[in-house]
């Protein structure tokens, strides 16, 4: 591939050592990972701000693994994001049937992650935080529209690149050409870059739909997060800041359109059953969202001056909350690997550098996709068969320290070499 | 890559020669073009290039930590080391006594608008005419491929200030070197064309630090190569690929 322009208007043309196409919480916290490691940045986004702004944009809301949290706080998002973030003091994985958490009481079925083991005292660290996507939408925007070395250009819609050795020319429907030293592709599962930089992807869709929503409940939850293992596939109940939960309720398509588009108080009927009672009296807070599960794995995360992260790389099912979570490790990872190459005087794109984000996420990213995969084909049967070996599997990683450890330290992210950034380091000079 | 007109503005340069070797540097800076082994060297031996001059001129942290130096890049090809250390600051030139290394070169660093400067010429001959001695020399892979190591060795010598800091890198003389660097990576890996290297020419660190005496050397620093990785790191073996920094008193 070459350059289209010659080296002068090259030059001549702005200039960012890394253009970012997509503005969602990959690519912005990249954006301000890169700034903060003095590196200066363009990143578009085809979304008008109004809109991923809004109330009702995305009702998800995320389980943020405390490495995440980390970064977030390194990179000065804490103070915007306390008051929203909802500690996850403990997570009960169950095997249930309908008939919720509290009926089941404790059981052999029952796995408990609990964060005094992992960071013992009344002010450790908590195993996780929840926190609704508008609350994480508008402090990073906040941030990336604070910060001098980022250009965030939304809505603008990336239209073509070339990539050559001396730079990658990013074109935008404006017909402003921007010049780069690398294209990091943020641009979500259907990633225009990825597609354009010729690498494959690999996967499948699930036959289900996540339903989304989020209840009131009267009785305070105490930071505990539930995992329910339901025929249809999980059921997810996860502590929000007060009297609040989010649910996350994956059922075959058909059923899930059906909870989507009955009456409130219908919803309700068939939520009870699931949820339990003891959390007292239930009600809805906004609109339901369904979202169609895929596993996708791209078959490179790096292309000649072209980086890929979170979901453009790889969507896995969101089974243990870790779509987002390992996003962001992708992040952390690469903002790691560019800052080092620049310091050393190299360019933002070289290709050790690249090298070296790729091997540092590929192994993590391919085993969560197929851990997340195998343990939803695991749980999401009703075979009898499956049930007892799954009660028992359960009930021997519960009765197995070490390993009950390692898991929820994955689950936290905090395992293998890791990235500055999620050991709350600064990547400023 | 299409020139249309001559990037850097300077009576010694030649548009049309620019426009000649424009095309060799992709071959130059092509991620898997001839010197793609050369490139996976860049972070380690930038790296250490770095922190040495940081350590040596006691430079604070920063995008730019070379700021204001003066810098020879010795045997600099096609600017693989040059346009890094004009990146951290320092007013670098390249020399190579190669038209087409240098010539690739300058379309580089003119694509990215880095001023580095690059010239056609030998240590030599520049020592001969007082050529005004830089704060910073480096000699990367490059003392492997002369035909006289003293007299290379002496004009660099002239080419350090007083109190400046020299830099070089190469591939010892040892039996580990011979079997890897010269069978395994010329005649397995293709990493370098066949006969890049020849074993006689090889240099142990010790003969550089006894051709110039006058030098405050440091313990030469290995670098070793992960086949696993593929990527280099610093390491205490220096029985393959070293690196070596030596003050020049004030």
């Amino acid at each position: 591939m070459t350059l289209r322009s010659s080296p002068r208007s090259f030059t001549a043309q702005p200039r960012s050592d890394v253009f970012i196409s997509g503005g969602g919480p990959a690519g912005q916290t990249l954006a301000l990972a890169l700034a903060q490691g003095g590196l200066s940045v363009a990143m578009a986004d085809a979304q008008p701000p109004a809109e991923t702004l809004a109330e009702h944009f995305d009702g998800r809301a995320f389980a943020i693994a405390f490495a995440n949290m980390r970064m977030w706080k390194a990179l000065g998002l804490g103070e915007a994001l306390a008051p929203h973030a909802q500690r996850i003091e403990k997570i009960v994985v169950a095997d249930g049937r309908i008939g919720g958490p509290a009926r089941d009481g404790v059981s052999l079925s029952h796995l408990f992650f609990d964060r005094e083991e992992i960071a013992p005292g009344a002010d450790g660290e908590a195993l996780g935080y929840m926190l609704e996507y508008r609350h994480i939408r508008r402090a990073l925007d906040q941030a990336v529209r604070a910060e001098p070395r980022i250009r965030f250009l939304a809505p603008m819609t990336v239209e073509g690149f070339e990539a050559g050795p001396a730079g990658v020319s990013v074109r935008l429907a404006s017909g402003e050409t921007i010049a780069s030293d690398l294209l990091v592709g943020a641009d979500g599962r259907k990633s225009f870059v990825r597609r354009k930089a010729g690498v494959d992807v690999v996967g499948w869709p699930y036959p289900v739909t996540a339903v989304v929503a989020t209840v009131r409940h009267e009785k305070p939850h105490g930071g505990v997060a539930h995992e329910l293992f339901l025929p249809a596939g999980p059921f997810a109940i996860l502590p929000l800041t007060g009297h609040r939960a989010n649910i996350v309720w994956v059922e075959k398509h058909k059923a899930a359109q059906a909870l989507l588009a009955m009456r409130e108080e219908d919803f309700l009927a068939e939520l009870r059953p699931r949820f339990g009672d003891f959390l007292g009296a239930l009600s809805l807070e906004g609109p339901r969202f369904g979202y169609p599960l895929s596993l996708q794995l791209a078959t490179a995360m790096i292309a000649p001056r072209t980086a890929l992260v979170a979901d453009a790389a790889h969507g896995v099912h969101p089974i243990a909350g870790q779509g987002l979570n390992i996003g962001l490790k992708d992040v952390a990872a690469l903002a790691e690997c560019v800052v080092d190459s620049m310091a050393a005087g190299l360019d933002a794109a070289d290709p050790s550098g690249l090298e070296r984000y790729q091997r540092w996420r590929r192994v993590d990213n391919v085993s969560m996709a197929a851990a997340t995969d195998v343990f939803d084909r695991l749980f999401s049967n009703d075979n009898l068969g499956l049930r007892v070996a799954r009660r028992t599997g359960l009930a021997l990683v519960n009765a197995i320290g070490p390993a009950r450890r390692f898991f929820m330290r994955f689950a936290g992210g905090a395992e293998g070499a890791l990235p500055k950034l999620l050991r709350g380091e600064s990547l400023a000079a | 890559m299409t020139q249309e007109k001559a990037p850097l503005q300077s009576p010694s340069i030649d548009p049309a020669e620019l426009a000649k070797f424009a095309a060799l540097a992709a071959e130059w800076w092509a991620p898997d073009g001839a010197f793609a082994a050369l490139h996976r060297m860049s972070p380690v031996r930038m790296g250490f290039v770095r922190d040495r001059a940081m350590s040596h001129f006691q430079r604070p942290q920063g995008r730019r930590p070379l700021d204001g130096l003066t810098a020879y890049d010795i045997g600099c090809g096609g600017g693989l080391a040059s346009l890094p250390l004009a990146r951290l600051g320092a007013a670098v030139e390249g020399i190579d006594a190669s038209p087409e290394a240098i010539g690739a070169a300058r379309a580089q660093a003119a694509a990215l608008g880095l001023p580095a400067v690059f010239s056609v010429d030998a240590v030599e001959a520049m020592a001969a005419r007082g050529a005004k001695p830089a704060d910073l020399v480096i000699a990367l892979e490059i003392i492997e491929h002369v035909a006289d190591l003293r007299s290379f060795l002496e004009a660099i010598e002239a080419l350090v200030r007083p109190g400046g800091l020299l830099i070089l890198s190469s591939i010892n003389r040892t039996a580990k070197a011979r079997a890897l660097a010269i069978m395994a990576a010329e005649r397995l890996l293709r990493w370098a064309p066949e006969g890049t290297h020849e074993f006689e020419k090889l240099v142990k660190p010790e003969e550089i630090t006894s051709a110039l005496p006058g030098f405050a050397w440091e313990k030469p620093v290995g670098m070793s190569y992960s086949v696993l990785d593929r990527s280099w790191r610093l390491s205490a073996d220096v029985s393959m690929n070293y690196l070596l920094a030596g003050a020049r008193p004030g």
